[in-house]
């Protein structure tokens, strides 16, 4: 019989050498891209532009993305196939969804992210995340395997439930989108420093879309990665319900999830809030993501609660 | 109609100048309403109950893992003393956790009342008219087109209504405004937030949940008599529990041995069990993830282990103690602890100690050890102890622990008498003649909770509301669009198209595009078809 559960670990390796280069040369791009003047953008959709009767509207004009870009993108996209067979490779050995534990977890959420940030390109450029990305991706995936693996083991009574496909899942789903929410709010706290400094017109800034497009972006992501969560913490709910005879019970998870809830829903009421919009509300999306990776980390394995199925 | 916003909310558009009336006392009253009601406050609120929820995570609460705050309190009665007076160990029933709640929540109902009767007023008014200077708009494009102008302004008409656009039809043109939807749906997920707490605030009072172990061939009947404990809400009358009586017929295990890491691995738990109501007797299953529904509570199965059958006889031959004892399992392969209690029938009171190994298997030092939670080597130790047990003075007692302190040890430990140890059917002299004990049987027990919680339907119901309302409203856009047609000299007719967002709009350039474009085919195709 073949044993996929090594098979798998190899193939998380393999998933990291790759991601590896592609994060190197995710690198070289942003420094290329300080490093000369940047291709003239193309104007797209001329606006004011008459369309006469039946007439088409022209497709948005994709700005040229650099060699390095292209092969960057290119390997992580490659270094997602090897990563999706590794999940796979796991679920088959445990006969299950491969989300049943931390290191299941983190497995699958960082194959998320990665898919989300590649299938995002393709309706918005924004490449000069990958570095950003990437190299997130592989600091996980390496913490992960290092310090969460655990052997294959069959699901405990009370992870037996559709429940356990369906709230994990969009957790971990959720988690991707807040990932590249806080990435671009990053970007968009340093393009927004240069901006108020007047250095707008430094070489790799020009190369970014403005801080307030950035915020957009961020924004969008965000509002996606909250109702995922928002569905999470319903879906916990309904397990714990059956599970735990209760709905809701401020064990150490649920506090932390309703932190997050909450913080993110401060996140949108912030964007529309006068004196709010811009920085402010960056900081609080990267805030939120943060809480996050602690509910993920610390509160996994440090606190006491009802989640312990890190099986460490 | 604009949706009503707090007076500080920020729609993405550029900032007006805001005016400052002078105030009178009812200025100052509307001053502070608006001010509990405006974004500003609300927003520092949702971050102090973020921040408010923290501590919740950080000290063991009394709700959720009530032996974590006692052993805190052993550990350091101190800061135990000033923790608990700042009401840390309850942290979401806390003054300060309420008061931001309450307070969110006040600021919440300010803003969405107001903002529900403006909605409903929208609903009812035709969108505001086409502005006189439409070119002005950013987002504008004009046409020149051949043809007819009456023709033109029904396809304008037609055109908006098609893409979603309410429409008010103006002779020179149309006004149109679309994602009403949007604006009621953040309403309905605002009110559905306000529903979760009405109903935890009605419902939580006619809650009750008991625990209670139940041990193979044992009927438990469902009076309040009968939980090992339980927790009632404020108005629980034990006339809500319902008459039923159940019986746990068989409880089965599952387990795999994982030959790598040495540990068994617990596949399924299931208890068997036989309800009876005034319907009659019905065979139910109860198992980890799939409770028992009986008469609007539901029955959960938490725990479960051995209860060793012990039978104590006197040295006259007579029989002071025959009962199944359930013992709390100490770890995954079930080593248990169990008390048993004589305090009549024999010379002194006694009470029994006792250790009990499914799988036993002797250590170096002489100990036991259990390698496995099912029964391959059953075998039960016990210390003996002898004096009071302390049960005359009328205090209730722990049935799970001993205390020791007016009692002498008369077996294990120091006092040189061995512990006794006995196998499945075997039986071992008391020390000092006292008698004899006799490990009889080997039954299984479960403990159950039973749940009833009116609060489940209600709170299930807002959260539908609250994850439909979210996802209509923050992925409808709402924004307005005007078409003007003005007859030029000639033939020649001039159409104005302009969109305007409310509120952020990414899509608001493709959605002008798409509207002159929907606009021309939809003409071109009367143009044909005519």
């Amino acid at each position: 019989m073949i044993d996929f559960a090594s098979l798998s670990l190899l193939g998380v390796y393999s998933t990291m050498l790759v991601y590896t280069a592609s994060f190197l040369f995710f690198t070289f791009d942003l420094a290329k891209r300080s490093a000369t003047e940047p291709a003239p953008a193309v104007v797209s959709v001329g606006a004011g532009a008459g369309v006469e009767p039946g007439g088409s509207v022209p497709a948005p004009a994709i700005p040229r993305s650099g060699g390095y870009q292209r092969i960057a993108t290119t390997l992580l996209a490659l270094g997602l196939v090897l990563h999706l067979l590794a999940t796979l490779a796991r679920g088959i050995a445990g006969s299950r969804v491969p989300w049943a534990n931390m290191f299941e977890f983190g497995l699958t959420a960082t194959a998320l992210i990665v898919m989300v940030f590649l299938g995002s390109l393709f309706w918005s450029d924004h490449g000069y995340l990958g570095a950003f990305v990437s190299g997130f991706v592989l600091l996980a995936l390496g913490i992960v395997t290092v310090n969460f693996y655990v052997d294959v083991v069959p699901l405990p009574p009370a992870l037996q439930s559709a429940w356990l496909v369906i709230h994990v899942f969009v957790a971990s789903l959720a988690t991707a989108f807040f990932a590249l929410g806080a990435g671009l709010s990053i970007f968009q706290l340093i393009r927004a420093r240069f901006e108020a400094r007047g250095m707008a017109k430094a070489r790799l800034m020009r190369t970014l879309p403005s801080s307030a497009v950035l915020e957009s972006l961020a924004y969008r992501l965000n509002v996606i990665g909250f109702v995922l969560w928002t569905f999470t913490l319903i879906a916990g709910a309904i397990w714990a319900e059956r599970a735990w005879g209760r709905y809701w019970g401020w064990d150490t998870k649920e506090v932390w999830t309703f932190i997050i809830w909450v913080l993110f829903a401060g996140y949108i009421h912030a964007r529309a809030t006068r004196g709010w919009r811009g920085s402010r509300s960056a900081i609080l999306a990267i805030i939120g993501f943060g809480a996050v990776i602690f509910n993920y980390t610390v509160v996994n394995t440090v606190f006491t609660g009802l989640h312990s199925y890190s099986g460490l | 109609m604009e949706p009503l916003r707090p007076s500080d909310f920020h729609d993405g558009q550029p900032e007006r100048p805001v005016e400052q009336p002078r105030l009178g006392l009812t200025g100052w009253g509307r001053f502070l309403w608006r001010q509990l009601s405006s974004m500003r406050t609300a927003l520092a609120l949702l971050l102090l109950l973020a921040l408010a929820a923290i501590p919740g995570s950080l000290v063991p609460q009394r709700s959720s893992n009530p032996n974590g705050v006692i052993q805190f309190q052993r550990n350091d009665p101190e800061l135990f003393d000033v923790l608990d007076r700042l009401q840390l160990f309850d942290t979401f029933g806390s003054f300060w956790f309420s008061a931001i709640y309450l307070l969110l929540f006040i600021s919440l109902i300010g803003c969405i009342l107001p903002r529900t009767a403006h909605h409903l007023k929208a609903l009812r008014q035709p969108p505001p008219v086409i502005p006189k200077r439409l070119e002005r708009l950013e987002h504008y494009r004009v046409e020149s087109m051949s043809g007819d102008a009456q023709s033109l302004r029904d396809t304008a008409r037609a055109v908006m209504k098609k893409s979603g656009y309410r429409i008010r039809p103006q002779d020179d043109g149309v006004a149109g405004e679309r994602g009403y939807l949007r604006e009621t749906a953040n309403l309905v997920f605002h009110f559905a937030l306000v529903g979760i707490l009405v109903a935890l605030g009605l419902g939580t009072g006619f809650k009750y949940q008991g625990q209670r172990v139940i041990v193979e061939g044992q009927t438990f009947a469902n009076q309040l008599t009968s939980y090992d404990s339980f927790n009632p809400g404020r108005f629980f009358t034990e006339g809500a529990l319902a008459p039923y009586a159940m019986t746990l017929d068989r409880f089965d295990p599952t387990y795999q041995f994982d030959v790598t890491s040495g540990r068994a691995n617990p596949l399924d738990f299931e208890a068997f069990v036989t309800v009876r109501d005034a319907t009659g007797a019905t065979s139910k299953s109860i198992k980890v993830n799939a409770p028992l529904a009986i008469d609007g509570t539901s029955v959960y199965l938490l725990g479960n282990g051995f209860a060793p059958w012990i039978t104590v006889t006197s040295p006259d031959g007579d029989v002071v103690f025959s009962q199944p004892v359930a013992f709390l399992p100490q770890d995954s392969n079930l080593t248990s602890l169990g008390i048993v209690k004589i305090p009549d029938g024999l010379d002194s009171q006694l009470g029994l100690l006792g250790f009990f190994y499914p799988s036993a298997i002797a250590l170096d030092s002489g100990a036991f050890t259990s390698i496995y939670p099912e029964p391959e080597q059953p075998l039960l130790t016990f210390n003996v102890f002898s004096g009071d047990l302390g049960l005359n003075e009328g205090v209730p007692r722990n049935m799970y622990s001993l205390d020791t302190e007016s009692l002498t040890q008369i077996s294990g430990g120091d006092t040189g008498v061995d512990s006794l140890v006995m196998g499945l059917g075997d039986s071992a002299e008391l020390p000092a003649g006292l008698g004899s004990v006799e490990f009889t049987a080997l039954p299984r027990f479960v403990s159950v909770d039973i749940h009833r919680d009116p609060t489940k339907l209600p709170v299930a119901l807002s959260a539908t509301f609250i994850m439909a309302g979210l996802v209509v409203g923050l992925f409808v856009t709402r924004r307005r669009a005007w078409i003007r047609v003005t007859q030029g000299t000639g033939q020649k007719v001039s159409v104005e198209f302009a969109v305007l967002a409310r509120g952020d709009d990414p899509g608001l350039a493709t959605a002008l595009d798409r509207l002159v474009l929907d606009f021309s085919q939809e003409y071109e195709s009367k143009l044909t078809s005519s």
